[in-house]
């Protein structure tokens, strides 16, 4: 018994026992959250939402999946033969290194890094490259229009992303995780969204425009540019993508919750639960979101990023630095 | 720079609004009907092929006068009504009935009028309608002098044929009445 508690405290085995429990994880959860997100739409349009498949429709992702698996993989003529198979690969793989830092409970996290925060946001970066890959390998029009924008997109919002991140950095002095949900557990007044609410904005704001998730979803924009940058793919090539979607927004609520909302911190009981329950609550509120507001333009979107996001967070950060250099 | 201000404020509000608004509707009970477990009550106003009516004591027998303003007023020509004086022998039906082999054109304005003017009893022998040209305008119904025609209320009704939508409309009432007769007697 000993033996196979010293053996699974070996670090690489730690660390491959966490890759699959979170690769686990966002596949149970790229089901959970289709479902949730099509019944979410179903209801605010006053409509039942999937119902044919198993019991009030529960097996409709299932089925959803099983047909994208089944699909034959095709490529368009002419277009780049590597970039177009990279793209979705490169989409989806870094989101298991983005939740390998996060500590989930007290006891649950992959990988303890004093860097995490750090880790999160480079990796997350990779996303902007897969789709601008994605864009240009597929030779088509509507997907390098899409590519076009979800580069200018991700770019302009992740000065913002990171601005209002640094904020919290600085309260907590620490850019680990661990640190962060550390410095927040004496009670919910200590958690970071009272003393730093505009950087949560900031952050929620620029996490769904990072997420392309709407109204900044212009990568996409179905109307416009049939499906943007994955116009071309079909089959698991397309459920990749999708996966990331679905992938990053647990990620970003993920990384929302730890740094704003405690993380696995809150009243009466503490643990994985709560996080589980703060990643939820801010997912559906972004799926709340997305059948609530209209996509918006290519120009308001970089106005509302570099006219309103990016000055505003960097007055919140040099008061913020201006605070605590005071404090101190 | 104050207004700017206000009118982002007022901006962010009408985000809270919106916000309230979807989440009101998220609340609240489906409106649509959930087809095979429900189905639409009122269908008085759905427009399916026409029929005819029958008089108030005898279903078998339409109010229908032959008057033929239907088959003159039809923009697709799309009915044919066969009628004769009681007491005169039947007319041999001069047309045939519209069938898929020889659809006609819909008429042009100049063709000659066919509708009767004088006020001579008819007894109607025959009303068929292709339905594959009809375009459900209603006006046959509502030149109807006497109100012989009404809108079906088939919503299921299908076919896998051309000659499926081709009606004997007066066959139809009396294959109505006739079950309607057989359910009262059950």
């Amino acid at each position: 018994m000993t033996q196979i508690l010293q053996f699974l405290m070996l670090p690489l085995v730690h660390l491959i026992v966490a890759l699959i429990a979170i690769l686990t994880f966002i596949a149970l959860n790229g089901l959970i959250l289709v479902y949730v997100e099509r019944k979410v739409a179903g209801f605010i349009q006053r409509r039942p939402g999937p119902f044919e498949v198993g019991p009030h429709g529960l097996l409709q992702p299932l089925a959803d999946a099983l047909k994208l698996v089944g699909k034959q993989l095709v490529m368009p003529r002419g277009a780049d033969r590597i970039l177009f198979w990279v793209a979705p690969l490169l989409s989806f793989a870094p989101v298991a290194i983005c939740l390998l830092p996060i500590p989930f409970g007290p006891y649950l996290l992959g990988l303890n890094v004093n860097l995490g925060l750090l880790l999160v946001l480079a990796f997350s970066g990779l996303n902007v490259l897969a789709l601008c890959l994605a864009g240009w390998g597929s030779n088509n029009k509507y997907a390098l229009l899409g590519a076009a924008r979800a580069v200018a997109q991700s770019v302009a919002y992740e000065i913002p992303l990171l601005l209002s991140v640094l904020c919290v950095a600085f309260t907590c002095g620490s850019l680990s995780f661990v640190d962060i949900t550390a410095s927040q557990t004496r009670g919910l007044l200590s958690w970071n969204v009272f003393s730093q609410p505009l950087a949560f904005l900031i952050f929620f704001v620029s996490a769904l425009a990072e997420t392309n998730r709407a109204p900044f979803d212009l990568p996409e924009a179905e109307s416009e540019l049939t499906a943007g940058f994955h116009t071309e793919y079909s089959g698991m090539g397309f459920g990749l993508f999708f996966l990331a979607e679905y992938s990053y927004m647990i990620v970003v609520s993920a990384v929302a919750s730890v740094l704003f909302l405690g993380g696995w911190s809150g009243p009466f009981f503490s643990g994985h639960w709560w996080m589980l329950g703060k990643i939820y609550a801010l997912i559906l509120i972004m799926m709340w979101f997305r059948w609530t507001y209209p996509r918006v333009r290519f120009d308001q979107l970089l106005n509302i990023c570099w006219k309103w996001l990016i000055p505003l967070s960097l007055i919140n950060l040099l008061g913020t630095a201006l605070i605590i250099n005071l404090v101190r | 720079m104050t207004t700017t201000i206000q009118k982002t404020m007022k901006g962010l509000w009408s985000l809270i609004v919106g916000l309230k608004v979807t989440g009101k509707e998220f609340c609240r009970p489906w409106i649509t009907v959930h087809y095979p477990r429900q189905e639409v009550t009122n269908l008085d106003t759905f427009r399916g092929h026409i029929d005819l009516v029958p008089v108030l004591d005898d279903p078998e027998k339409p109010l229908c006068i032959v008057c033929r303003r239907c088959e003159e007023v039809c923009p697709s020509g799309c009915i044919r009504i066969e009628g004769h004086v009681p007491g005169e022998e039947k007319e041999v039906p001069v047309r045939q009935l519209l069938l898929v082999s020889n659809i006609s054109l819909p008429h042009s304005a100049a063709r000659e009028p066919i509708c009767a003017t004088d006020k001579t009893l008819r007894v109607l022998d025959g009303f068929s309608l292709n339905y594959n040209l009809c375009s459900l305008c209603g006006l046959c119904v509502q030149s109807c002098p006497v109100s012989s025609l009404t809108f079906s209320s088939d919503v299921y009704l299908a076919g896998a044929s051309r000659k499926d939508f081709e009606f004997d409309l007066l066959q139809r009432l009396i294959d109505r009445a006739g079950s309607t007769k057989l359910k009262k007697a059950a």
